[in-house]
């Protein structure tokens, strides 16, 4: 309700500036918009990227705004209805004018947008981790592309550190990220020896709650006698079950560790965590790191919020670092305009919260660190592997063969987000 | 070998305090006459590599600790296992962390002796991942076979069975000697029977050990068992012993034919779990839709308000009486039914008489009124998920044989829910209220002018529905999230329970809710979840092509009209 009153005013300030003279008054602010649904079965996770969004938006303003113009967010609640985002951006970009769109968590809702976003050629920064095999140049991917989540777990487990796994159950929700991302990892297994007959795949569908079959299942395919993990991409509330069932049916993770990649710790918030320590979850952030830049946002966050007790998550850093690009991008062009700002957005270094620098790539995709965390007993995470360095993120993943012809690059010669061939031809 | 036992003895001392080493009492350490079997500062060194070593270093350590068979090591083992292993921020010492209020009481690794009390930022905890926790608990486990802990022992009994060590056989023997435990002695005898059918080389003892371990019915056991028949690559058997072979073939032979029988056995179970939960959630719309015709989109909302309700209770009693919160259920059950059933007399009072007779409108405004309750819910609550504990007597889960668990959780679910199917009848057969209640549904005109107030029966009618709505959610909130959207997710399958069952017949709905969830729970392992959904729900339409009434039909003048 508050979300279409604030969307209401806004129209109604525009019209009021139109009608006043032209658009040219409108242009003394530089609108944000947010796309996060703040109802249905989402609402658990998106709520809390719109909050973080408006902290750094306030942030700025009190460090004097951008341009020399304060930033106003608008806020549209797209209500975990796919195409209603699609609506919704329609109305971001065309009613409201805004000059920037941070939004969208699932896959889906992304892919509603994409048509909307390429063909008004508006400006999207989608901050959660997702399945790769797409890069729109009106998208800036903040979140890990799988060879930045997904594998380098897949890896861990696979080593002797992480237990020389050589049986995998992947587990997933029934729609495009964990079917995607399991095609990879298929592939990936695959590659390094895993035969089929050691993968089991099983899709669930959102909100599934039973999880008495398919966690005696992975208890079988676990006794055959190799060392067995499994990969999780259970998203949304199913996880909450999944977990409980794991733990009242006594697999504890030294048997079967569990990696997943949409648990953080705000999905960690409504369990109790004591049965699931030594579990695993791979992310480029936990709030448990201790670095000053980490420390200073959590205390900005849970002042903004007036809590301590809420925690901060990766997706919540992925609109940080997208944040602080888009603004020093917006200050180098000197302008919002968004042709402008995507040719400035290609090599901005933001600093991660989580020590080293994130840098963004002409594929839209940035480079982070990946930090593969275990369960603790007080909801958090505690990292237990990390890579050395920063790790570009690939759209298109090697693993798959029609994939790894392509190639995204939104710079000169090749312009263009899944040819084999540059567009242009240099002529140098 | 006298070094092994005063382990042993040592192990139990520390073992009675409970089950985390940061219990370790220092009068166990200042008693024990010190083994010194190497000196400390050896130990220092593998310590510290435990503490700052790379992996590699860590794992080395806790072989070198598990090896020394020095009894300073165990301790520091146990706390590095239970994450109670620090170095000290200001001078790096390794000490052992004991909860003391807010802060943390340090004891040295080795010696155990008392540091101080400082809060728990002044210490960093030391990392331990998955690989070495397994290594740990092996390092531990042969020394724990003579716990006085039966769970210990059982533990330990089973990480023996999983290594397999040779090393391990004399300690066993000398262990299942004294076992008076039937369920750690066979779990016990099956260590010994697979380090035989390993290790040995006698015909006759591996052939022994695999008519012991033919008897087991679990995987693992099965796993083990088929090793033997494996071929290599030309076809040819791998063991060479022709009796060991036979012995292996009917061995696996027997333990397939019991798991087959478990397996049919726990796939009945969760089936009539599955539908234990239907039948709850069904329970209430088997009123309000079932004996009153209202079609009550709201229905899911009250579970959910009886969910947030058990929330509330578990909160009361989480600040005021957090050692009875085993019995907050108790108390959550009585108010979810009273809050539950509130709001659904004031629903009835304020909104659903005005609609009888009219069901477009009902539907209309009751998924309005749905959508109303939920974001009530959301305002107060907030969107995420509300924890919601499992008391601890239904945690864990009894392991029946074959590997098979039957949750507690779910065996107490299926209590319930045939409790209050119980309890439903007798209301419905045997009380004035009940009489009244069918009385107006069966003819509403005849009942008035017999001198009921229908009004008031028809609002009674709605509220016990709403309240065994509101028991359903105290019971789905401790299996599900709780959480705005709770209500959602059960008010499809609610309908199809009641209509498959057939609509205004209590017993129709118990069988349906049954019958729905074991179909679903056979389908499901070859379908998977998702198909098994819809293949119930394509059987169901097809279903009420053939018996439009569902299964047990009313009969009489009420249906007729």
């Amino acid at each position: 309700m508050k979300n279409k009153l604030c969307a209401l005013i806004g129209a109604g300030v525009l019209a009021a500036g139109l009608a006043a003279g032209g658009p040219v008054q409108a242009q003394d602010t530089i609108k944000v918009g947010i796309l996060h649904s703040l109802s249905g079965t989402m609402a658990i996770s998106e709520t809390t990227l719109k909050d973080v969004m408006l902290m750094l938006i306030a942030d700025q303003n009190e460090r004097g705004g951008l341009l020399g113009k304060q930033l106003v967010p608008v806020v549209q609640d797209p209500a975990s209805n796919w195409p209603l985002f699609a609506e919704k951006a329609r109305e971001l970009i065309e009613r409201d004018r805004v000059d920037v769109v941070f939004g969208c968590w699932t896959s889906v809702s992304r892919k509603a947008v994409l048509p909307v976003f390429e063909e008004l050629n508006g400006l999207l920064f989608y901050p959660v981790q997702y399945e790769g095999e797409e890069s729109s140049r009106n998208v800036f991917y903040t979140g890990a592309a799988p060879n930045q989540q997904a594998i380098p777990a897949v890896e861990y487990l696979m080593s002797e550190e992480g237990g020389g796994a050589e049986r995998w159950v992947l587990l997933g929700t029934d729609y495009v990220y964990p079917r995607t991302t399991n095609k990879i990892l298929r592939a990936f297994l695959n590659a390094n020896g895993v035969s089929d007959d050691d993968i089991m795949e099983n899709y669930t569908p959102f909100g599934h709650s039973d999880w008495q079959t398919i966690v005696a299942d992975v208890k079988r395919f676990a006794a055959e006698g190799k060392p067995t993990a499994v990969v999780s991409t259970i998203n949304g509330d199913a996880n909450v079950p999944f977990y409980r069932e794991l733990a009242n049916q006594g697999i504890t993770a030294e048997e079967i560790p569990v990696v997943a990649f949409s648990v953080g710790e705000e999905e960690l918030a409504g369990l109790d965590t004591a049965p699931l320590v030594g579990h695993l979850a791979a992310w480029n952030y936990f709030m448990s790191v201790d670095t000053p830049e980490n420390a200073e946002f959590i205390e900005k966050w849970h002042q903004f919020i007036g809590s301590t007790r809420r925690v901060t998550n990766d997706p919540m850093e992925a609109h940080y670092i997208g944040f602080r690009m888009w603004v020093q991008a917006v200050q180098q062009a000197g302008t919002t305009d968004v042709d402008a700002v995507r040719q400035a957005m290609y090599g901005q270094k933001v600093r991660n919260l989580t020590g080293g620098v994130a840098v963004m790539n002409v594929n839209h995709h940035l480079s982070k660190p990946v930090l593969i965390g275990e369960i603790q007993a007080d909801g958090q995470f505690l990292t237990v592997w990390e890579t050395d360095d920063v790790i570009p993120g690939e759209a298109w993943s090697r693993y798959i063969p029609e994939s790894a012809k392509l190639t995204a690059d939104w710079t000169f010669p090749w312009v263009c987000g899944n040819c084999e061939e540059p567009r242009f031809e240099a002529s140098f | 070998m006298r070094k092994v036992r005063f382990l042993l003895v040592l192990m139990a001392v520390l073992m009675v305090g409970g089950p985390l080493a940061v219990e370790v009492s220092p009068a166990a350490a200042d008693e024990a006459p010190a083994t010194a079997a190497i000196d400390i500062d050896a130990l220092r060194s593998m310590v510290d590599d435990l503490v700052a070593g790379s992996f590699g270093d860590k794992m080395t350590a806790v072989r070198d600790l598990a090896d020394s068979g020095d009894d300073r090591a165990i301790p520091v083992l146990e706390a590095f296992l239970n994450g109670a292993l620090y170095t000290r921020a200001t001078d790096g010492r390794v000490v052992i962390g004991e909860r003391r209020g807010r802060g943390l009481l340090l004891r040295d690794a080795l010696t155990l002796e008392e540091l101080e009390v400082v809060p728990t930022t002044a210490v960093n905890r030391v990392a331990i991942n998955n690989r070495l926790r397994g290594m740990v608990r092996t390092a531990l486990g042969s020394l724990t076979l003579m716990s006085p802990n039966t769970e210990r022992r059982r533990q330990a009994a089973h990480a023996v069975f999983r290594a397999r060590s040779a090393d391990a056989e004399p300690l066993l023997q000398e262990a299942l000697a004294i076992e008076t435990e039937p369920s750690v002695r066979r779990r016990m005898e099956r260590a010994l029977a697979a380090i035989h059918l390993v290790h040995g080389t006698e015909t006759e003892q591996r052939v022994a050990a695999l008519e012991v371990l033919g008897r087991v019915s679990d995987r693992e056991v099965r796993t083990l068992v088929a090793s033997v028949l494996i071929q290599d690559s030309d076809g040819n058997p791998v063991e060479a012993d022709d009796a060991v072979r036979a012995a292996a073939a009917d061995a696996l032979a027997s333990i397939d034919g019991r798991l087959a029988l478990w397996g049919f056995a726990v796939n009945v179970f969760q089936g009539v779990s599955l539908g234990s939960v239907l039948l709850l959630a069904a329970f209430g719309l088997a009123i309000t839709f079932g004996v009153m015709g209202v079609i009550n989109m709201a229905h899911g909302e009250m579970v959910m308000l009886g969910a947030y309700t058990t929330f509330l209770v578990q909160q009361a009693f989480r600040m005021w009486a957090p050692d009875a919160f085993d019995y907050s259920l108790a108390v959550a059950l009585p108010a979810a039914f009273l809050v539950a059933g509130a709001f659904g007399i004031a629903i009835e009072r304020g909104i659903i008489r005005f609609l009888y007779g009219r069901p477009l409108e009902t539907l209309l405004a009751t998924w309005g009124l749905s959508l109303i309750l939920q974001q009530l819910v959301r305002t107060v609550f907030g969107s995420s998920n509300v924890e919601v504990g499992n008391p601890s007597w239904m945690s864990g889960a009894v392991e029946i044989a074959g590997g098979f668990a039957l949750t507690y959780n779910r065996i107490w679910i299926i209590v319930f829910s045939l409790m209050v199917f119980a309890m439903l009848l007798v209301v419905m057969r045997h009380t004035g209220f009940g009489l009244r209640m069918r009385a107006v549904t069966q003819n509403r005109q005849m009942a008035a002018s017999m001198g009921i107030r229908t009004g008031r029966i028809d609002a009674l009618t709605f509220g016990l529905g709403s309240g065994v709505a509101g028991l359903a959610g105290v019971a789905l909130s401790q299996i599900d999230n709780v959480s705005p959207n709770l209500g959602q997710g059960y008010i499809i399958d609610s309908f199809m329970v009641v209509v498959f069952g057939g609509v205004g017949n209590l017993w129709g709905t118990f069988v349906g809710a049954f019958t729905l969830g074991i179909v679903n729970k056979f389908i499901e392992p070859y379908a998977g979840a998702v198909l098994a959904k819809i293949l119930v729900l394509v059987a169901i339409i097809l279903f009420i092509q053939k018996r439009p009434r569902g299964l047990f039909a009313l009969r009489g003048r009420a249906v007729e009209n």
